[in-house]
């Protein structure tokens, strides 16, 4: 039995139409997936289903949850049907819960909105709720903050707020994109066994391919408001019947070539550095404990290397980045850039900051919106010892941005005009203006699109080709640290747990961390098996 | 659930940070006032006055005594209630500031009440309706408001509810005596004038921080919980607004106790605010001396109270700051 259908819906925010005809149904016990690119419409589609629409929004089609329209309900009865009827889940756990409330009141919110019984039980039944997500009431008291908990943890108390009052259909929008692998892995299984046990119906929209293929049965994939195909997951994967398809699947487990390095020189030396935070304190007479966020870590990197670092947020590997950068000052050991070191009397070394560039994770804010493109690249010249002529700064501009696959035009343009992906280019163009002896990329191709993603490894494997880059490549994405890297570092709780080549710590890891990463990364069915 | 730990450790750290605040207060208004530049005796007698009379009362300020020693009187003085004796008036200044100050803590009081209640359900309820023609029209009036001098809309109240409705006295203080109501009729008045401008920038303070949190991931939570949108604004919405409210807040006080000089002329009000105004006039270094350091202590004790509520509205800055 059908719990959702879609039938021709159009939708429309002031004038503009952003989904064109969908339509889509959904079996109870059934998980159907929603998958295109950044701005295909999918989320629109879950916004449309709960009737939570920005202003100006014009819909029209059908909604058929339980055999009743929801376009045609009224504010009052969506209210009784939100949290009750459908669950949800959203992409950000980090922001989805009230700061100021506790994890306890806010699950039990959902209950006593719809049912009428005691604040007393409505606690209890949070606190078996929190259980059930994996949150047990020993370690995760209900007066927790959420402040206090971890992205996993947050989401898990998301989780138990969209399954409190077991809804006939849950609606997952992006719900492990801000994750780590492992707990992706964890929190992927924890939903499909709540659709089993609920006996719910589960609507999950994701940009990743992976994790749709191994979880769902059925999948639609979007682009531009449209859907371009529909069906079950094994016939998609099989026959793969529009080009689109086979465009998205083809682009994510995209790889490239890196030329062979063959020098020994060494670039950059970590020498047994570690560095504490200290935590606040929590308690009045008790001195504040520390956190020890790099634990003598030590390496080399080679020049015209290519090494990977991999982990899971909180890892360190921020706080690595920034003290090569020479941008934090580290509490033991060293670091030394050509037998430089980055950070010296207490002050950052300016005489070989210009030898290293970084690239960072988010092409939307680090960026001054109000510089034209000229002057964000150009910005690095500051620290060579003597200025340059205009004419001579052009042209290294034009061929910074060529080499970047745009024209050299665009140094007039501001960063608006362009989109994530061309913003990611001129982030990369603006790294190799210099060019430095040392590129840090952290997660710099983690918020890109998968086809965009493929373009910018493609770009980075020209650029190997024509300046012979040495970079260490910061990501939690294995698949791309496969393909980009010669060596991987693996990093836990700020102690470097295992290295090697990366083509033999990825297929042979000895380390129970690095298994635990590597099965705990969605990976696509192979084709040849359909 | 307010971990009380937590919460006093916090608010130790925040009284550490008052206490030094005082200090540092302190020494920048002995040092202005007493020691640069010129004598305080000479200043307080004018140009014209005979060095014999000069020196009787640089002997009567002790101010032959010297600077650090003077500083320290100062303090231990002020510390048991003892500021001093005015030179104009020849009475104690700590009676003459605590009978105006049972006159402006009361009318600050009064005026923040107003301000602030009027200013949450206008600024909430612009928020509510944002974009809408409502909203348009409220936020012009807040624009009004904040443009209005206050000493004009004064005159206004005065010629509606004392001369045309003679609800309220034109002017003058009832005081206390003659029960509560007497005198804060007489406050009334000035209070509303007061607390005009305040409120409206405090409505628009409200209103945008208010649109902010509305448009937050956790409101979205909210209504996918099944709030509807005022339930959402009201549960999750109002609390998380008050936080730059709460800063705002704490200026204005400072402003309505400070800065009703020109109310409480319009009033007659024999106020703080009118005493600084007369003791700068008649030169009366000590008892301006006293009221500003006075006014300092109540504006640090009300910032740190403002500080101990931001603890209680948000849990996350008991464990990070």
């Amino acid at each position: 039995m059908n719990i959702l259908e879609i039938e021709n819906l159009c939708l429309s925010i002031h004038q503009t139409s952003i989904l064109d005809n969908i339509s889509l149904s959904l079996e109870v016990g059934n998980i159907h997936a929603i998958t295109g690119e950044s701005g295909a419409g999918k989320s629109m589609v879950a916004c449309s289903i709960m009737q939570l629409f920005p202003n100006g929004t014009h819909v029209s089609g059908q909604i058929k949850f339980n055999g009743e329209n929801l376009l045609m309900q009224t504010e009052r009865q969506m209210c009784a049907i939100r949290g009750n009827k459908i669950g949800m889940v959203f992409q950000e756990p980090m922001t989805a819960l009230n700061p100021v409330k506790t994890i306890g009141a806010q699950v039990a919110e959902t209950i006593r909105i719809h049912k009428a019984i005691s604040r007393e039980a409505a606690n209890t039944s949070a606190l078996n709720l929190l259980a059930r997500v994996g949150l047990p009431q020993n370690r995760f008291p209900i007066s927790l903050y959420p402040h206090q908990l971890s992205g996993g943890q947050r989401q898990r108390v998301v989780i138990a707020i969209a399954i409190a009052l077991r809804p006939k259909l849950l609606i997952a929008d992006e719900p492990t994109t801000a994750l780590d692998v492992t707990t992706q892995a964890k929190i992927l299984n924890l939903l499909k066994d709540l659709v089993t046990e609920n006996q719910m119906a589960m609507l999950m929209i994701s940009h990743d391919l992976t994790v749709v293929a191994n979880l769902a049965n059925h999948i639609t994939v979007m682009k531009s408001g449209k859907i371009v195909e529909s069906a079950k997951t094994h016939h998609l994967l099989s026959h793969m019947g529009h080009n689109y398809t086979k465009k998205l699947f083809f682009a994510s487990r995209h790889i490239v070539q890196l030329p062979k390095y063959t020098s020994s020189d060494t670039l950059l030396r970590v020498q047994n550095v570690s560095k504490d935070y200290q935590l606040p304190r929590t308690r009045l007479f008790k001195a504040g404990t520390k956190f020890r966020a790099l634990n003598d870590i030590s390496f080399q990197l080679h020049k015209g290397e290519r090494l990977g670092l991999v982990g899971e947020s909180g890892c360190g590997k921020s706080t690595l980045v920034r003290a090569i950068l020479g941008l934090n000052p580290v509490d033991n050991g060293n670091i030394l850039l050509e037998d430089e070191p980055v950070f010296r009397a207490n002050r950052p070394n300016f005489s070989i900051r210009h030898k290293m560039q970084v690239v960072f994770q988010d092409p939307f804010s680090s960026f001054n919106p109000r510089h034209r493109i000229d002057r964000l690249i150009s910005e690095p010249f500051h620290l060579l010892p003597k200025s340059l002529s205009d004419r001579k700064r052009h042209d290294i501009l034009s061929t910074a941005l060529t080499a970047v696959g745009l024209r050299p035009e665009d140094a007039q343009k501001y960063i608006h005009e362009f989109s994530g992906g061309q913003r990611q280019r001129i982030a990369i163009a603006r790294a190799i203006v210099m060019q430095p002896e040392l590129i840090l990329f952290d997660e710099a191709v983690s918020a890109l699109d998968v086809s965009v993603k493929a373009t910018i490894l493609d770009l980075l494997a020209d650029l190997c080709h024509q300046y012979n880059l040495t970079y260490l490549f910061i990501s939690h994405d294995l698949s791309v640290v496969r393909s980009v890297t010669d060596r991987v570092l693996v990093m836990k709780d700020g102690k470097i747990v295992e290295r090697g080549q990366t083509d033999r710590v990825l297929s042979k890891p000895t380390h129970p961390y690095t298994k635990e990463l590597i099965s705990a990364a969605p990976q696509l069915p192979n084709f040849d098996k359909f | 659930m307010v971990n009380l730990s937590q919460m006093l450790l916090y608010s130790l750290k925040r009284f550490i940070s008052l206490a030094i605040s005082l200090i540092i207060a302190s020494v920048i208004i002995f040092t202005v006032i007493e020691i640069a530049p010129g004598d305080p005796a000479q200043f307080m007698l004018g140009i014209n006055a005979q060095p014999d009379t000069v020196a009787a009362l640089q002997e009567e300020l002790g101010l032959n005594v010297p600077k650090h020693i003077r500083y320290f009187n100062w303090i231990s003085g002020m510390i048991v209630g003892d500021f001093g004796t005015s030179y104009t008036y020849r009475t104690p200044v700590a009676e003459m500031i605590v009978d105006r100050l049972w006159i402006s803590l009361p009318l600050a009081l009064y005026a923040l009440t107003i301000s602030t209640f009027v200013a949450f359900l206008v600024g909430i309820y612009a928020a509510a309706r944002r974009g809408k023609l409502t909203d348009t029209a409220v936020m012009a009036a807040t624009q009004l408001g904040v443009a209005i001098p206050n000493f004009w809309f004064a005159m206004m109240l005065v010629l509606v509810f004392a001369i045309n409705f003679q609800i309220f006295s034109a002017g003058g203080f009832n005081g206390w005596n003659n029960g509560i109501g007497f005198g804060l009729q007489s406050l009334t008045l000035p209070a509303i004038a007061l607390a005009l401008p305040q409120a409206a920038i405090l409505a628009r303070v409200m209103r945008s921080s208010l649109i902010d949190i509305l448009g937050e991931d956790y409101i979205r939570t909210a209504r996918a919980k099944g709030l509807s949108k005022h339930q959402a604004l009201w549960r999750h919405g109002v609390r998380n607004a008050l936080i730059p409210v709460l800063t705002i807040i704490g200026l204005q006080f400072a402003f309505l106790i400070a800065g009703a000089i020109i109310i409480e002329q319009v009033f007659y009000l024999p106020g703080l605010g009118r005493l600084i105004f007369q003791s700068i006039s008649s030169r009366d270094l000590i008892v301006v001396e006293s009221i500003i350091m006075l006014l300092v202590f109540i504006v640090i004790i009300v910032n740190f109270l403002v500080d101990i509520a931001y603890a209680i509205v948000d849990p996350r800055l008991r464990l990070t700051s």
